[in-house]
């Protein structure tokens, strides 16, 4: 395919290129191609060497066994593992399922229900770091905003947020709950927003109305969706670092860590990075399944990450 | 039953029924307001307190006083005496993640989803496995690495980070926003005499317009959000970014908790101009593309 055929070819009118159209789409084919890669050159470029290489040096970084000894005789490790465990599942859960029903009530068209929405989304765009040592703040002790509501209302000191481990968990939760529901909200709107209304008139004519409209129609209709926003939250929540770095930072004594923030510490503050690494790879074990349960849900059902 | 009940007492109970809806709905309306804003009212509340060793818990401020907003402008506290040279840094790391990720984005998906490569398959799936990936987990590689490429404490390494996250996201909504548009109007230009570069310049940027200022906007609150990857890889004062200035707050014996609270502030204040002026192309990005079926 020399240069000059190809100009001589470009330059023909669309009527002589119709009467030779298989030949001129094989010859730009070959063309297509190496265009095609040098497109791409740039993407494949920052994705071995910011993205492969890290995974691969990680792995060998976590690759000795010695070092998941160490992390288990660690009782901290243990604490650590439980709570990403709790976090995970009932963060996850708890989260989409408030974000389902209540992008059923943003289905209210009403000027109030909108403007409200358009406030409710902001925890969405404000930066985690931001947020969360607000709320960090807001359960300090004595002067606390939440302390200083909890006075207001029963006149009595409010509980000690960050002394107990099991309501510095919650806390962590309930921070996470706030950030991420409103993004999830939005998704499930915009998944029942794309249900036609025949659907649901013709579910009416059957009887179905109120709560069986929901069970009946609405769910099996967003089963997949919600199915595939779950796994894909839960693979992400198991890697959240600034949640509890910032509302407990692992107080109290560090009870109250996850994998993400228990590796950062013995990476940086420590001066263990191996074992940090392989704190973190330790979650490999449930991310891989949910990874793959995920991709095979998403070729299955056509849906679109 | 509702054969007994005359039709005035069934209006009067439906009546009833929608009022209590309503009334329901209020209620809870009133939560999400209160639930939503707290914790940005506790930024203010904090900012606004002149008072910085001794909160008095109060829940209004006593005498609101903007100081620790003029100290922060002024930047006459140690801690942020470089702080408008961090917030350039910031708007540089997020200007530059934007760029980058539309480009090389728009570049992929334009390979992958026009020209038709074979095998290109095995791209998209590699970036919806990054996609997926919680990047926490990278980010202890990631220092060393950036040691190795000689990148240590230089805003490049957190771009090339921001990027290298981004664009999966950015590959997948423009392949998907791209079947909207016709093969036959790439064919027509090849007809026509375009190449490849031509009509990705002429005919694929202008009509993915939407589409490429969702994944810009989306790349740009990434970066500008975003914290473990700067305060790892950034340490100097010259080079860090406002995150990582804000926690330096937190090392310090000091608290003058007021400034860090008006720094964060201002630190919020461009994603919510974002937010509330491309509020449309965030939400079409999730919708077009994002995860709907």
């Amino acid at each position: 395919m020399s240069s000059t055929q190809q100009v001589l070819t470009f330059g023909r009118s669309i009527v002589a290129e119709e009467s030779r159209r298989p030949r001129w789409h094989i010859r730009l084919q070959g063309s297509d191609t190496s265009w095609a890669i040098a497109f791409l050159i740039p993407y494949v470029a920052i994705f071995v060497a910011f993205v492969a290489y890290p995974v691969v040096f990680g792995l060998w970084m976590g690759a000795s066994p010695t070092l998941y000894g160490l992390l288990l005789s660690d009782p901290r490790y243990v604490t650590t593992a439980i709570n990403t465990l709790l976090f995970v599942a009932i963060g996850v859960n708890v989260k989409m399922f408030l974000a389902f029903l209540l992008s059923g009530f943003f289905m209210n068209r009403s000027w109030w229900v909108r403007s409200l929405l358009v406030i409710y989304l902001l925890p969405w765009a404000l930066p985690g770091l931001v947020v969360f040592t607000s709320i960090h703040f807001m359960l300090v002790t004595q002067w606390g905003l939440l302390d200083s509501l909890w006075r207001a209302v029963t006149g009595d000191d409010g509980p000690l947020f960050l002394v107990s481990t099991a309501m510095a968990m919650t806390a962590n939760i309930v921070a996470y709950i706030w950030k991420w529901m409103p993004f999830w909200t939005l998704i499930f709107l915009a998944a029942r927003m794309s249900i036609p209304q025949d659907i649901y008139d013709a579910a009416e004519i059957d009887g179905a109305s109120g709560y069986r409209r929901l069970i009946y129609v609405t769910f099996p209709l967003m089963a997949n969706i919600y199915l595939i926003c779950t796994l894909l939250s839960c693979v992400w929540t198991l890697g959240d670092f600034p949640t509890v770095y910032f509302v407990s930072s692992g107080a109290p004594a560090r009870t109250t860590d996850v994998l993400a923030t228990y590796g950062f510490h013995e990476a940086f503050d420590f001066g263990y990075p191996n074992l940090g690494v392989a704190a973190m790879m330790s979650a490999l074990p449930l991310l891989i399944p949910l990874v793959i349960l995920l991709m095979r849900r998403v070729r299955a059902t056509g849906v679109q990450l | 039953m509702s054969i007994a009940l005359t039709p005035l007492v069934r209006r009067r109970r439906r009546r009833q029924r929608r009022f209590l809806t309503k009334a329901a709905a209020i209620g809870l309306g009133i939560f999400l307001l209160v639930w939503t804003l707290l914790p940005v009212y506790n930024m203010l509340l904090m900012a606004l307190d002149s008072d910085a060793d001794e909160f008095t818990g109060s829940l209004w401020p006593p005498d609101p006083d903007f100081s620790s907003f003029a100290s922060v402008w002024n930047e006459d506290y140690w801690l942020m005496a470089h702080f408008w040279h961090q917030f350039a840094n910031s708007l540089y790391l997020g200007v530059a993640t934007m760029g980058l990720t539309v480009l090389i984005g728009s570049l992929a998906s334009f390979a992958l989803s026009r020209l038709r490569l074979r095998k290109g398959w095995i791209i998209t799936d590699f970036a919806l496995l990054t996609y997926v990936l919680p990047t926490a987990f990278l980010a202890i590689p990631f220092v060393h690495i950036m040691h190795r490429y000689g990148l240590s404490d230089s805003l490049w390494s957190v771009i090339a980070a921001m990027v290298a996250f981004a664009t999966p996201y950015a590959i997948l909504i423009l392949h998907q926003y791209g079947k909207l548009i016709p093969m036959e109007l790439d064919e027509s230009a090849k007809v026509d005499g375009a190449s490849p570069w031509q009509i990705y310049l002429r005919i694929y940027l202008p009509l993915m317009a939407p589409a490429l200022v969702a994944v810009g906007v989306y790349a740009l609150l990434l970066a500008w959000n975003e914290y473990l990857y700067q305060y790892l890889l950034l340490s100097s004062t010259r080079n860090m970014t406002v995150a990582v200035a804000i926690n330096q707050f937190f090392d310090s014996d000091e608290a003058p908790w007021n400034y860090m609270m008006a720094i964060a502030v201002i630190y919020s204040l461009p994603p919510i101009a974002i937010y509330f002026g491309l509020r449309r192309f965030m939400v079409a990005g999730l919708t077009m593309g994002g995860v709907k079926g």
